[in-house]
């Protein structure tokens, strides 16, 4: 009796892996050590990002998931201390050999905690990455600025005021126009360090909704602490503790039958 | 039951404790209202005295401002070339200690690696502390002769001098002053900036330079008012002719030197056109500080 369900149980998840396996991996990361100085903060990760999917990373604070996260643009090179061992594969190069830093940020976007608006425009705001990249044009601009903004479903609360400073807009639109301009760039990948960490329940949902939209066109990688949220929008969690990706799998199964102890008393709310 | 005595004893302690509170508390006060005060009486001692000629002897102020010809002896008093000299050096000082300054404060807040910004940044604010009868001697040592030799003048005591070495005196103020605003730039703004794909000098032009704009605006006015209101290092390097300056090689004799050099001897009239030069001099320091509260209330909001 017990080994047909587990059987079964096997038979399901071959089953969802296959289903995965039809998505290219778009992030590879293998054996990833990370130190700041002497401390280690990530201890041997290795995950398959697939495209178009959006994979959350879950777990307590200090746990190393924003760290990791950082990793992907790497972000983490404005530290100094920080040291990385192990290989991580974008779109099958290796983003650690390659000098070009600026190349892998245009192509890895990311929106940060709290929403990090320049004291400018909104329209400058959402110009600014392609201009970075010498576009001038500027009906080529009005054209990126519009699309971007309706991309992150702000165009309509915005349209009429674009030339005002974005500063002046709510917490969660401000949000949403973070994440215009990083589509602004034409990004590959999106990256998400807690995004709605300081949004207020509606907000949070729109930004949510919004997610779920982006997801047919770039693969997004988000880190939330709201476990709720991790179970609504990402098809795939990993769940990180102490810098070691504990369980990485399908989103339902880590909510609904964890394999390892410690992931099912995080996410029934034993610790954390 | 408490000993009526002691009861006495500790009301009058108590007593004892608010009378040094009391006194103390306008001890404070005084202290503050003496710069206050200090302030009052310079202002109003330099207009009383300046303003005299105007009021009570007849002579013009437009005349004062505009006339071109300052000759006490022949009761001929126009410090227009000296206006002249004093905007032309402050604002050549300008030209070149300002990019000099910015490009100084955005290499230690954001570029220089710690242990370089440790050995410029207290060599920046040492050359603040530096007395300015030093700046004149050096630059009457070093600049002027070599602009003597270098441009080929019969004097090298000019305007250039003057600017050069204002432009080095107004340095730390402009380096610290921006750099602070610099560093008060919300990290976030670079990390957003980088990682849209912007390149760290691309990021400090585009974003952390605009976000720190009313400082850096703040830490020019600073070093503007040094400028005009030095006076030792000026006297020794202007050559001090009372000529409208044509060219930045004509020794020039700017506001606060015309003052330092004739008050010593000065009397009667002469000595109150000396007050009311301080007077217009005191009127640019003031346009500036109002200027410069104009933008940092801006850069509050």
């Amino acid at each position: 009796m017990n080994t047909t369900l587990e059987r079964k149980e096997v038979k399901e998840t071959a089953n969802v892996e296959n289903q995965n396996d039809q998505r290219s991996v778009k992030i590879s990361v293998r054996d990833l050590d990370l130190f700041y100085g002497d401390n280690q903060a990530l201890y041997q990760v290795s995950l398959d990002i697939r495209e178009k999917e959006v994979t959350a990373l879950i777990g307590p604070s200090g746990c190393g998931k924003s760290t990791f996260l950082r990793t992907l643009n790497r972000m983490n090179d404005l530290i100094d201390s920080v040291r990385i061992n192990g290989d991580i594969h974008i779109n099958g190069n290796n983003i650690y050999q390659s000098k070009d830093v600026i190349e892998l940020r245009t192509k890895v976007g990311m929106v940060f905690q709290k929403p990090n608006l320049f004291p400018m425009s909104i329209y400058d705001n959402v110009a600014y990455g392609p201009r970075m990249q010498g576009i001038k044009n500027k009906k080529e601009l009005n054209q990126i600025v519009e699309e971007s903004l309706r991309g992150a479903a702000i165009w309509d609360e915005v349209k009429d005021r674009l030339k005002t400073s974005a500063l002046g807009l709510s917490g969660g639109q401000q949000q949403r126009v973070c994440i215009a301009r990083a589509i602004a760039m034409k990004p590959d990948v999106i990256l998400m360090d807690e995004p709605t960490s300081a949004l207020d329940p509606i907000s949070t949902l729109k930004v949510e909704e919004l997610i779920a939209h982006l997801k047919k066109d770039y693969t997004i990688v988000i880190v939330t602490h709201n476990m709720q949220q991790a179970a609504r929008v990402s098809d795939k969690t990993a769940f990180f503790l102490n810098g070691e990706v504990i369980e990485f799998e399908q989103t339902d199964q880590i909510f609904s039958m964890p394999k390892d102890s410690r992931t099912e008393d995080y996410v029934t709310g034993r610790f954390g | 039951m408490p000993n009526p005595s002691e009861v006495k004893q500790k009301n009058k302690s108590n007593r004892l404790k608010y009378i040094m509170e009391f006194i103390s508390e306008k001890l404070f006060l005084i202290c503050a209202l003496i710069s206050v005060l200090s302030l009052f009486l310079i202002i109003g001692f330099v207009f009383f005295k300046g303003s005299n000629p105007f009021i009570a002897d007849g002579y013009s102020f437009i005349d004062f401002i505009f006339g071109s010809d300052w000759i006490p002896s022949e009761d001929k008093y126009g410090i227009f070339p000296m206006i002249v000299a004093s905007i032309y050096a402050t604002i050549g000082a300008l030209v070149i200690g300002v990019p000099i300054g910015l490009l100084t404060a955005i290499f230690l807040s954001e570029i220089a690696p710690k242990p370089i910004a440790k050995i410029i940044s207290p060599a920046v604010q040492l050359l603040a502390g530096i007395p300015s009868v030093l700046y004149g001697v050096f630059g009457l040592a070093i600049i002027v002769p070599f602009l003597q030799n270098n441009l080929g003048l019969v004097k090298g005591q000019s305007l250039i001098a003057v600017i050069l070495v204002l432009a080095i005196m107004m340095l730390p103020t402009i380096v610290t002053v921006a750099e602070t605003a610099i560093r008060a730039v919300p990290k976030t703004y670079r990390e957003g900036s980088l990682a849209l794909g912007a390149s760290p000098i691309g990021t400090i032009f585009k974003v952390v330079v605009p976000a720190a704009k009313s400082g850096i605006m703040a830490a020019i006015v600073l070093g503007l008012g040094r400028a005009i209101g030095e006076t030792m290092a000026v006297i020794l390097v202007a050559g001090n002719s009372l000529i409208i300056p044509t060219s930045i090689t004509d020794s020039v004799r700017p506001l606060t030197t015309n003052i330092a050099l004739e008050m010593g001897y000065a009397y009667g009239t002469h000595q109150e056109m000396l007050f009311a030069t301080g007077i217009v001099l005191f009127s640019f320091i003031l346009i500036l500080n109002f200027v410069l509260a104009k933008i940092s209330s801006k850069g509050g909001k």
